[in-house]
């Protein structure tokens, strides 16, 4: 989950209140975020991803002095009206085809709201815009570029700019090949035949969304005062939602905002910062929470997280991208009533108990097993194919996982009694006998089963006693068995039998192959067991 | 006393006679004509007992060498020219280098005169010290007297005859119930061990067995074990049993629509990332058209009031396989599956679950998770909170709070903190929540509260074993298999 760090100077003049330390712990938690951390001047907190609007000091206190009651109801942001224009060329349709855009002036920046600016950005490019998938954030300053903007895609050869961090011009194909940024979010263009672009009306490249913006017309410094701000990407209302979250943020550091025209086949203009209206059924909600609110109360803990209410329909401001249905409300309005706040009720519903039948079974086998002296052991699903085939000096058909993170764990297993090898070679070095047994899954195209392996080691080991065994859990649980003699390279020839059970082929018993045994190390005997429980079932 | 005496061991009564102050274990071995290990054993019982006490020193033993065991037989060189004196030189039997040993001591101490033959000029009237001295070896430096002191100098000057050794002796030192022990008449004519010929004869009649220590140690045995993970899950299970609910259990490898987009989670969430999950490369069939065809519209432009995530769902990636990342693919079967005549039902499923993670000790790729789901027309967030407290107050955590969370596909969302006593802080316990409308409109037909929740369960079997390296859950270790404690609960 995303954290940001809060400048707590900064955050409490935004909230209007200093709390006590404990007192802002419990607040920030009970409403819906951690406090993960707070060291000096610096508070950190975790932001649950529902809640992209609330990752910078101006959000997070925003919802805060709300929750707190300091400052409740709707925030109202004013665009103001302008003439600054994107002109969105055609060639982006296939490659990004979507910007939302805005003008941010009278900022007073220093190298802390440079700081604040840069975190909001990072924040929203992890989470919201899913680590620049989804879309990607610009901001220029104005100073340097000139309007109006075009939005267009050029081939990757012919887009030249200095990108930032870097000491030369470089071509699009060379960014992605030699800058450090390029590098990591290299594959986002990969495949593009045509790469997007920003550039001015001076035909100055801006940006190369979503990599880099450039040097000269693309980093904000001290000196700027006002900005100019585009997320691009792929579907309009993530970049409207983004944008909105942004301009927003830096309207509470004290910009104002203005309007763009963004000319689409149909222009828009962005941001537009007017709420939404919502209905609710306060009947619906009340059942969902087991409360009985009245609409006064309601239009009260709406406020308190933010919202406008009005004669059933809910205002939302529009930087809230949680918001899908009236669910969506319910959780909010929890939150304002306080978690804390709710007594907890048994209700009086009967219903019956049942455990699974296949668990009880498996149960029941582990304990006949137990009773004959044998250890459990678990094991791992996952495993290697090293071990599964080679170091059994046998073949089977594996399925691989396809993104494995190590060499050692990269196959389902296609049966359980290597596992217990691996175990016995792992515990060499204490007192023998060593008597084991599982109770694992293993996995075959479209089945999956749970099988019994069963190891007995000793230097008296020997197929009788491992028969014994089988014998003696198959009385146990009523069952029928015969033992054919059979061949399988894990064990000896001539000490190999397939079990059958009600015609049905589940297991294979016998003195494991002493070449298997070298394999693993192993100085005893092992007599070994592998039944197909989900069979035998 | 007599309690003490009754409980006796046979080796015990044997030593006890031969006891007194002072005494070594190598002089009672010697006297008992028993093995050392049998006379320790004795003496480390009536240690037990508070008779004695075994004193350990260090000491410096002098011990006959090799010519000195050959001449306490045969006697000393000089001993033996004595013997043949008066004698012409040529004559002596003695060998050589005896002979002139024999022949410097002797000189040295003026018995002998040398001419033609060797004659004796003072025939000495006892034996030498040095005979006398080699007769009471081994023996302890630190206690000798100052002629066998003269007499130990002077053979330590001769080749072979004494060798002296750093040695552990013990001492016994007897306790006042010691020495009342030694004076005692021990009886013993007591039984030891009851044998099946003395059941049938009945030959223990009018005799008395021999009385054990009891609070003594006993070797260490150890039994068939179900593993401690195995028992902890079942504990876990009961809890969901008594509480009325109903097991499910299911596929490990599962459809991603099952394991995601049943569950309203974006085909863009990160959780769905290479990074997160494991994939298999094979794709699964989808269920029934009309269930795909929901889910796809709860995804795209929402269903029942929502307005959905707004993209385009791909039915392709709902096909790929995954292995499970959490246990609520069964949940999501069981909810496409129920029959509304049966709700209100609730269900509870523990099994094992996947991440793709490195191995180290705080994260693992195979884990287990426990959660139950409760579909009730009537159910609402407080019951959520009831049926959370109660779980948690048999898992064992009577206190227990609730704060906000956000989970995709519940709304609303609540984590429960447990109290730990120990540490003295809240630990994340249980997330919860009530699936949202977009997860249970496709699957169920209609928007009834399903409430759900499911702590990590792992976490439980580690507090609970005091395990601090996850990954111990699943190495198997055959000691610790043996040793760790039962679940008690």
């Amino acid at each position: 989950m995303p954290t940001v760090k809060l400048n707590k100077t900064v955050f409490e003049k935004l909230v209007g209140k200093k709390l006590p330390i404990e007192k802002l712990k419990d607040r920030i938690s009970m409403l819906g975020t951690d406090l993960e951390d707070i060291e000096g001047n610096e508070i950190t907190v975790e932001i649950f991803p529902n809640r992209p609007d609330m990752l910078s000091e101006q959000g997070f206190a925003r919802a805060f002095s709300s929750f707190m009651g300091i400052k409740t109801g709707l925030r109202k942001y004013k665009v103001n009206k302008s003439k600054y224009e994107v002109n969105i060329d055609k060639s982006v349709k296939d490659i990004r085809p979507y910007t939302a855009c805005a003008v941010v002036k009278n900022l007073k920046l220093n190298d802390e709201k440079i700081r604040e600016i840069i975190q909001i950005q990072e924040k929203l490019h992890v989470t919201l815009l899913r680590n620049r998938k989804k879309g990607a954030i610009g901001i220029y300053p104005m100073e340097e570029i000139k309007f109006p903007i075009d939005y267009l895609a050029l081939k990757p050869r012919e887009i030249k700019f200095q990108p930032l961090e870097s000491k030369k011009e470089l071509n699009g194909l060379q960014i992605l090949q030699q800058h450090p940024t390029g590098r990591e979010y290299a594959y986002l263009l990969e495949g593009k035949k045509l790469y997007p672009i920003f550039r001015d009306a001076n035909k100055e490249i801006l940006s190369m969304p979503p990599i880099i913006n450039s040097e000269k017309t693309g980093k904000v410094s001290e000196k700027t005062k006002e900005v100019f701000i585009e997320v691009s990407g792929f579907e309009l209302e993530t970049q409207k939602k983004c944008l909105n979250i942004i301009v927003t943020a830096l309207a509470d550091m004290g910009g104002t905002i203005h309007e763009t025209k963004v000319k689409y086949e149909k222009p828009i203009i962005t941001p537009n910062l007017e709420a939404t209206k919502w209905d609710i059924d306060i009947k619906y909600i009340n059942q969902r929470l087991g409360l009985n609110l009245t609409e006064k109360q309601m239009k009260t803990l709406l406020e308190k997280m933010g919202f406008d209410y009005e004669k059933g329909k809910v205002s939302v401001p529009a930087y809230r991208a949680d918001i899908m249905h009236q669910v969506d409300f319910i959780e909010d309005i929890a939150i304002a009533y306080g978690y804390e706040n709710f007594s907890p009720e048994i209700p009086n519903v009967s219903t019956i108990g049942k455990e699974d039948e296949f668990e009880i079974f498996k149960r029941k086998v582990s304990e006949i097993l137990v009773g004959l002296q044998l250890l459990e052991c678990e094991t791992y699903n996952i495993t290697n194919d090293q071990l599964q085939t080679k170091k059994m000096d046998c073949k089977i058909s594996l399925i691989p996982l396809e993104n494995s993170v190590s060499q050692e764990y990269n196959v389902l297993r296609a049966w359980v009694l290597p596992n217990m090898l691996q175990i016995l070679e792992e515990n060499k070095h204490y007192d023998y006998p060593q008597n084991l047994f599982t109770i694992g899954r293993v996995f075959k195209t479209n089945i999956e089963n749970d099988r019994l392996a069963i190891v007995l080691c000793d230097s008296n080991a020997n197929f009788t006693k491992i028969k014994q065994v089988l014998d003696y859990l198959m009385r146990m649980l009523d069952l029928k068995y015969k033992v054919t003699s059979t061949k399988h390279s894990s064990f000896i020839e001539g000490r190999t039998g397939r079990v059958t059970v009600k015609g049905k082929e589940v297991a294979y018993i016998g003195e494991v192959n002493p070449k298997v045994l070298k394999n693993f190390g192993l100085e005893f005997p092992v007599a070994a067991l592998e039944l197909n429980l989900s069979e035998l079932f | 006393m007599q309690d003490i005496i009754k409980s006796l061991h046979p080796l015990e009564r044997e030593i006890i006679p031969l006891l007194k102050d002072g005494i070594t274990s190598i002089e009672l071995t010697i006297k008992s004509k028993r093995k050392e290990v049998e006379v320790m054993r004795a003496l480390q019982w009536l240690e037990n007992k508070k008779a004695l006490k075994i004193k350990l020193e260090l000491k410096e033993i002098i011990h006959l060498g090799e010519l000195g065991k050959k001449y306490k037989t045969k006697g000393l060189p000089e001993r033996r020219l004595l013997k043949e004196l008066p004698k012409a030189m040529k004559d002596v039997k003695l060998p050589k280098a005896e002979l002139n040993i024999a022949i410097g001591e002797l000189k040295k101490r003026g018995i002998i005169e040398l001419g033609k033959q060797i004659k004796i000029k003072n025939k000495p009237k006892e034996e030498f010290l040095e005979e006398k001295f080699l007769k009471t070896l081994p023996r302890e430096i630190k206690n000798l007297q100052a002629q066998e002191k003269h007499a130990y100098e002077n053979l330590k000057k001769r080749k072979d005859l004494i060798e002296t050794k750093l040695e552990k002796i013990r001492t016994i030192e007897l306790t006042t119930l010691g020495k009342k022990l030694t004076k005692q008449k021990i009886k013993t004519n007591m039984i030891e061990a009851l044998t099946p010929k003395m059941i049938k004869s009945n030959a223990w009649k009018g005799k008395e067995f021999r009385h054990y220590d009891v609070e003594i140690n006993v070797p260490k045995i150890q039994g068939g074990k179900r593993h401690f993970v195995k028992t902890a899950s079942e504990y876990g299970k009961k809890v969901w049993l008594e509480m009325g609910f109903e097991e499910m259990t299911g596929p490990h490898l599962d459809s991603s629509f099952w394991v995601f987009d049943a569950l309203f989670t974006a085909q863009d969430h990160p959780v769905r990332d290479l990074q997160d999950t494991f994939y298999i490369k094979s794709n699964s069939k989808l269920p029934k058209k009309e269930l795909v065809n929901k889910v796809k519209q709860a995804h795209e432009n929402g269903i029942k009031g929502s307005k959905g995530w707004q993209y385009k769902w791909d039915e392709k990636e709902a096909k790929k396989n995954v292995l499970r990342t959490h246990t609520t693919n069964l949940s999501a079967r069981t909810l496409a599956n129920l029959d509304k005549k049966d709700i209100p039902k609730k269900f509870f499923s523990l099994g094992r679950c996947y991440r793709n993670e490195s191995l180290d000790w705080c994260h693992i790729f195979e884990f287990n998770q426990t959660e139950g789901i409760v579909i009730d027309p009537n159910a609402n967030f407080k019951h959520l909170l009831g049926y959370l407290t109660q779980f948690a107050k048999k898992m064992g955590f009577p206190k227990v709070r609730f704060r906000p969370a956000h989970f995709p596909y519940t709304e609303p969302s609540v984590e429960g903190d447990v109290y730990d006593p120990i540490h003295k802080k809240w630990v994340e316990f249980i997330a919860a929540g009530v699936f949202r409308p977009e997860v249970v409109v496709p699957l169920l037909g209609e928007d009834i509260p399903v409430l759900a929740w499911g702590p990590g369960f792992d976490r439980i079997i580690t507090s609970a074993y005091k395990i601090k390296d996850i990954r111990e859950l699943y190495k198997n270790d055959i000691k610790q298999l043996k040793e760790t404690k039962h679940w008690m609960r």
